[in-house]
């Protein structure tokens, strides 16, 4: 049980995925620029993550593992995601109109998000159980989710501030998530 | 020719992957700190992209499953490189292997292959594709120069890994021993460094 936790925390907030390993910086700057677009996105990648996480464990384990494929895991894990994002969308958009109307334009986005893809390596390379996996990808899509509106708020309170021109824009954005990723190292004295 | 040359040279510089479009930063920013590995990455996505361009424009596809047979390419070309490391370069690959696999994800493919490859002449494809790949090379490896001279004061340490035997001695001392700056190497120093490198070339970026 212990395990467990820390394995969630260290997903979450020590080993950042956007702070620490670079994974998913592409939607952390894109979606980053309004705070409503950052929380349906973040929920977007969350739901995909911990499924394919989970689809990817299984699907290596029992399809890839048995046939001698492991070779291929790369091919198989990426239309394992293509696969999810379009069901999901599927779902949601015949079950639950409303939502998809916020969600609907973040989820193709999904596919190409390196964090969902990263986080079912990762589990891989570490060879985790398959609770394990999910506890993981789990603690993973929220410490991607959290970033991700921190960031979108502190980019609101950027928009009002008085940055040097040559600054204004992206490099300042990158400035911003240098000092949140220094921040986020204070976390690594927590363990592991 | 020299529409051919554009072609090329778009990619390099108007069009920059990392510094124009802000596309591939993941692994942009995870692996360079040192010139091997950035070096290492570069080339591995070169070849995805030359390739996977190359062939999405040489084969006709469908306008519904575009996506997952573009994917299905890039894929394959991951895999493919993936392995040859594995065989010919076992300690670099180990040391970046995350982000070799992580290319198949490099937007700047998806978006190249989609938005051009599939609808220009396969020379123009490669062509194309070389040009962008050069550039992401390029950002590549102006970031690694700058981290590892930063961080750890040398250049070209562990070229040995990559190049075989003859590059065992190219490693050079840029800094005296123990003048360095860790935090170049960090997280934080990625992110900082790039948004410095950003707003160092955001003139070129308005031209």
């Amino acid at each position: 049980m212990a395990d467990l936790f820390s394995l969630w925390v260290g997903a979450l907030l020590i080993n950042n995925f956007v702070l620490v390993w670079f994974l998913g910086l592409c939607p952390f700057m894109g979606a980053s620029t309004r705070l409503d677009n950052a929380l349906a996105m973040g929920a977007a990648t969350c739901f995909v993550l911990v499924l394919s996480a989970a689809s990817s464990y299984l699907v290596y384990h029992y399809l890839l593992v048995p046939f001698g494929l492991t070779s291929f895991r790369i091919i198989a894990f990426i239309l394992v995601v293509a696969f999810l994002v379009q069901l999901t969308e599927l779902y949601v958009r015949h079950a639950h109109p409303l939502i998809h109307q916020t969600l609907g334009a973040y989820l193709p986005l999904v596919t190409s998000n390196c964090a969902v893809l990263g986080v079912a390596l990762i589990a891989l390379r570490e060879q985790l159980g398959f609770i394990e996996t999910l506890i993981y990808a789990f603690g993973a899509a929220l410490g991607f989710w959290l970033v991700l509106l921190l960031f979108a708020a502190i980019r609101r309170q950027l928009e009002g501030a008085d940055v040097p021109a040559r600054f204004a824009g992206v490099p300042i954005a990158l400035i911003t998530a240098g000092f949140m990723s220094l921040a986020f190292m204070g976390f690594s004295g927590m363990g592991q | 020719m020299t529409e051919a040359l554009t072609t090329l040279t778009r990619g390099v510089v108007r069009e920059n992957p990392v510094w124009v479009q802000m596309l591939g930063l993941c692994p942009a920013m995870a692996v360079t700190t040192s010139v091997a590995n950035g070096l290492g990455l570069a080339i591995a996505t070169l070849f995805v992209l030359v390739g996977s361009n190359v062939v999405a424009s040489a084969i006709p596809i469908p306008e519904r499953a575009r996506l997952p047979a573009l994917v299905f390419i890039i894929a394959s070309f991951t895999t493919t490189i993936v392995l040859i490391l594995e065989a010919f370069a076992f300690t670099l690959y180990e040391r970046i292997a995350l982000y070799v696999q992580i290319i198949v994800t490099n937007c700047v493919i998806l978006a190249r292959a989609d938005g051009y490859a599939r609808n220009n002449p396969p020379h123009r494809a490669l062509l194309d594709a070389l040009g962008v790949g050069l550039g992401f090379a390029i950002a590549l490896l102006a970031l690694s120069a700058l981290r590892e001279v930063l961080g750890s004061g040398t250049l070209f340490a562990g070229m040995e890994h990559l190049f075989g035997e003859m590059a065992q001695d190219w490693e050079v001392r840029v800094l005296p021993e123990g003048a360095r700056f860790p935090l170049a190497l960090l997280p934080p120093g990625a992110f900082l460094i790039a948004g410095l490198a950003v707003a160092a070339l955001t003139p070129i970026k308005r031209v």
